[in-house]
Parts: C-alpha cells; structure tokens; sequence
C-alpha cells in the first residue's frame, strides 16, 4: 500500500509531467492565461490519464506484449513496435467516449471543458503516460495510480501557473517579454521549486 | 520565377519570422527535454525534420481524399507509422542516442508542430508546396533546438558535441560547469531569453498584455 502512496507522490510531484519532464508544454502554456481554463484543462488531464493508463495496460499486456499470444500457440509473436498506434487509437477512442458521455449525462460540465477534451488526444503528455507504463513495466494497480497521480500533478501545475499568470496585470514587462518569454521564465521557475521534491523523495 | 520565389519565402520565413517554436508555440515539449548536449538535440531535429517533410508530403498527396469527419486519426496514423520507422532505425543503427531520447522519439507522433503543419498547410496545398513549408518548419525547430542544446552543452558540461571546448578546472583548466545548466529550469530560462531576444529584434511579434489592472484600485474582496 505504501508502495503506491510513494508511486502515486512521485508520479503527481518528483516527477512532476510539465515541469521536470517538459511534457504537455504546449497545452500548459497556451491554456493557463487563466486559472478557470487552467482548471478545466486539469481535471480533464487527470480524467484521461486515469482512464487510458490503465486501458492501455490492459492492451498491451493482452495483445501487444512479447508472449502475449502463447495461448493460440504463437509464443514468438511480438507485436510491442505497434503500441505506438494502439495506444493513439485507444487515447483518440477514450476522448470521444469521455465527451460523448459528458454531453449526454453531465450536459453542464461538457460545457465547461468546452475545447479541451478533443485536443488531448494530441497531448504528449498523455501519450506519454501509456509509453512510460511499458518502459517501466508497471502493474495494473500501480499504472492506474500512476495515471491518476500524473494528472493531478500536471493540474497543480497548470492552475498555479494561471493564478500566477494574471498577477502579471501589476507588472511593468519589457515589451518583448510579455506572453509566451515571462511565461518561460515563471515555468522555469516553478520547476526550480519542483526540483526540491526530488530530494524528498531521495531522503524518504 | 514568381512560384521559384514563393517557395524560397515558404522555405525560409519559418527560419526565425514565424520560427514554429518561438512565435507560433508549437513543439515545445520535445525542444526543451533533448536539449541538454548537442548529439541529442541533432538527431531528434533530424529525425522531427524527416517525420514532419514526409508526413506533410503523404497527407498532401492524398488530401482530396481523406474525409474531413475522420482526418485527425488518418493523419494520426501515417504520422505514427513514419514515427515508428524512425524509432526503429534509430535504436538498429544508434543505439545510445535512442537509449538517451528513451521515449521522446515516440512523443514526435504528439508533437503539436507536425499535426499543427498538417492541419494549417498540407490539408490545403499541392505536395511541393506542402514538403517546402514541412522541410523549413522542420529547419526552424531545429534551429531553436541547436541554439540551446549548444548552449546548455557548453556551459554546463564545457563540451561540444562531446569535445572538451571549455578547459575545466579540474583538469587543471580555468572553468567550472554550472550544473544548472542541465537541470530542467536552465532550459525555460534559455527560451524565455531566445524569445525575448527574437522579440527585441522583431518587435512586432510582442504581444499586447495579457491582463489589464483594474481600472479603479481598491482592495481585492
């Protein structure tokens, strides 16, 4: 139990999706001018990721994995160079479902995620998740959690930086540096500070 | 000689007037992790330069036939089956460099940058025109990307491409690595200045601020 706890704090904050693996920057910058889009994109990050990790597993250790087809008497057969293409299909598939179900049952929250929803299945961050789950063999129950904790660490992340964001109204910038150049700076900032989890998680 | 012309501004505004990184904020997330030496960075633009002039290419060629309903997935797959051929003769012939960039080759199928050129330009144009705008949007990025990697390489490690340019101190030279410069924030920090720099040089592309005070200045409730 512990064991996940640990996954789950170190997916959402050591390694924090944006900040220290620079994943989903695009998104993250272009979404948090302000924080109530900021908080939408979150929800719907953490929503996807906690769906399509554990999907994803279920995929790859089923179909995809080398082994996978021993059953039908094929134990060679490794079909693990077209993950690439099954999780896309299965992110792109899960987004559809997501919003098909949102707008028929929860017709107001469809409404605030507004935009979102389809452009995550370009987010490389989620993609992402699905690919790391393979290269660091997790189990079912651990990619789950990670899913979940990745989510959330990328909507912390994401509202700060849309709360910081318009606090900007009080500052006299360079004219150059409005926009996307201070946005870099107080990211790199912000990273500067998710940097000292690291070493919460080396002294645990 | 007027299409000769077209195409040599479709080749070189993406250079640094539209450059696809810093103006029109697409790519960034694989800009900024491979950047931290200068072999990693060349053969992730090499490789998001093929992906991107190829994809364009395809996705042009067969563009009155795709239906506009399911164009994401289409373009979503032959995005992802050039991706996974590069991923494959990536780790067949260069096996540490596809060791160092681990999963961000694959993240090139989500790279904003190739599905953002294929939706805003090959969807609409003839395959040349399409390669072109693909091949300098692929120059561009990878312009971006050599200024940090080089950067980051120099100063934190004194090297370039792996060769000692810097003498450090202790091997009896005079520089001391900032370690920084391989951390994650050094590379926020480097593209903020790059933006800024461009900015100062091209002041149209500034933007207006993003939010205005309030007009009347009372205590927030």
């Amino acid at each position: 139990m512990t064991g996940l706890w640990a996954l789950f704090l170190s997916a959402a904050f050591v390694d924090n999706m944006p900040l220290t693996l620079f994943l989903g920057l695009c998104t993250f910058l272009a979404l948090s001018k302000r924080p109530e889009s900021a908080i939408g994109l979150g929800i719907a990050m953490t929503g996807v990721l906690g769906v399509t990790v554990p999907l994803n597993w279920l995929i790859y250790q089923g179909v995809l994995a080398p082994g996978a087809w021993t059953w039908a008497g094929m134990p060679d057969l490794d079909l693990s160079y077209l993950s690439l293409i099954a999780f896309i299909g299965v992110i792109a598939a899960t987004v559809q479902v997501l919003e098909m179900l949102l707008d028929r049952f929860f017709p107001a929250v469809h409404a605030a995620f507004g935009v979102f929803l389809p452009l995550l299945t370009v987010q490389c961050a989620i993609l992402a998740g699905s690919l790391f789950m393979v290269d660091r063999a997790y189990t079912l129950a651990e990619s789950a959690v990670f899913g979940l904790g990745s989510g959330l660490g990328f909507a912390v992340a994401v509202v700060m930086l849309g709360a910081l964001r318009t606090r900007l109204a009080y500052a006299d910038l360079p004219a150059g540096l409005r926009g996307l150049g201070i946005a870099f700076v107080m990211t790199g900032l912000m990273s500067l500070g998710f940097a000292s989890f690291a070493q919460m998680a080396v002294s645990q | 000689m007027a299409a000769r012309f077209d195409l040599w501004t479709t080749l070189t505004e993406p250079l640094i007037r539209q450059n696809p990184v810093t103006l029109q904020i697409l790519g960034i997330c694989s800009a900024l992790a491979v950047t931290t030496s200068l072999a990693t960075a060349l053969t992730m633009s090499v490789s998001l330069t093929v992906v991107l002039t190829l994809s364009a290419g395809i996705i042009s060629l067969i563009r009155r036939h795709i239906p506009d309903t399911i164009r994401l997935i289409v373009q979503i797959v032959i995005v992802a089956s050039l991706v996974i051929v590069i991923d494959q003769v990536l780790q067949a012939f260069f096996a540490d460099i596809s060791r160092a960039l681990s999963i961000y080759v694959s993240l090139i199928t989500t790279n904003c940058l190739v599905l953002g050129r294929t939706e805003a330009y090959a969807r609409h144009h003839a395959p040349v025109p399409a390669a072109v705008d693909a091949f300098g949007n692929g120059l561009g990025y990878s312009l971006i990307l050599l200024i940090i990697g080089g950067l980051r390489e120099l100063f934190g490690r004194g090297q370039l491409f792996g060769w000692q340019a810097l003498p450090l101190a202790d091997a009896g030279g005079w520089f001391t690595p900032l370690s920084l410069m391989l951390l994650a924030p050094s590379a926020f920090f480097l593209l903020g200045g790059l933006v800024w720099a461009i900015r100062a040089l091209l002041p149209e592309q500034a933007e207006a601020p993003e939010h205005e005070p309030p007009a009347d200045v009372r205590p927030a409730e």
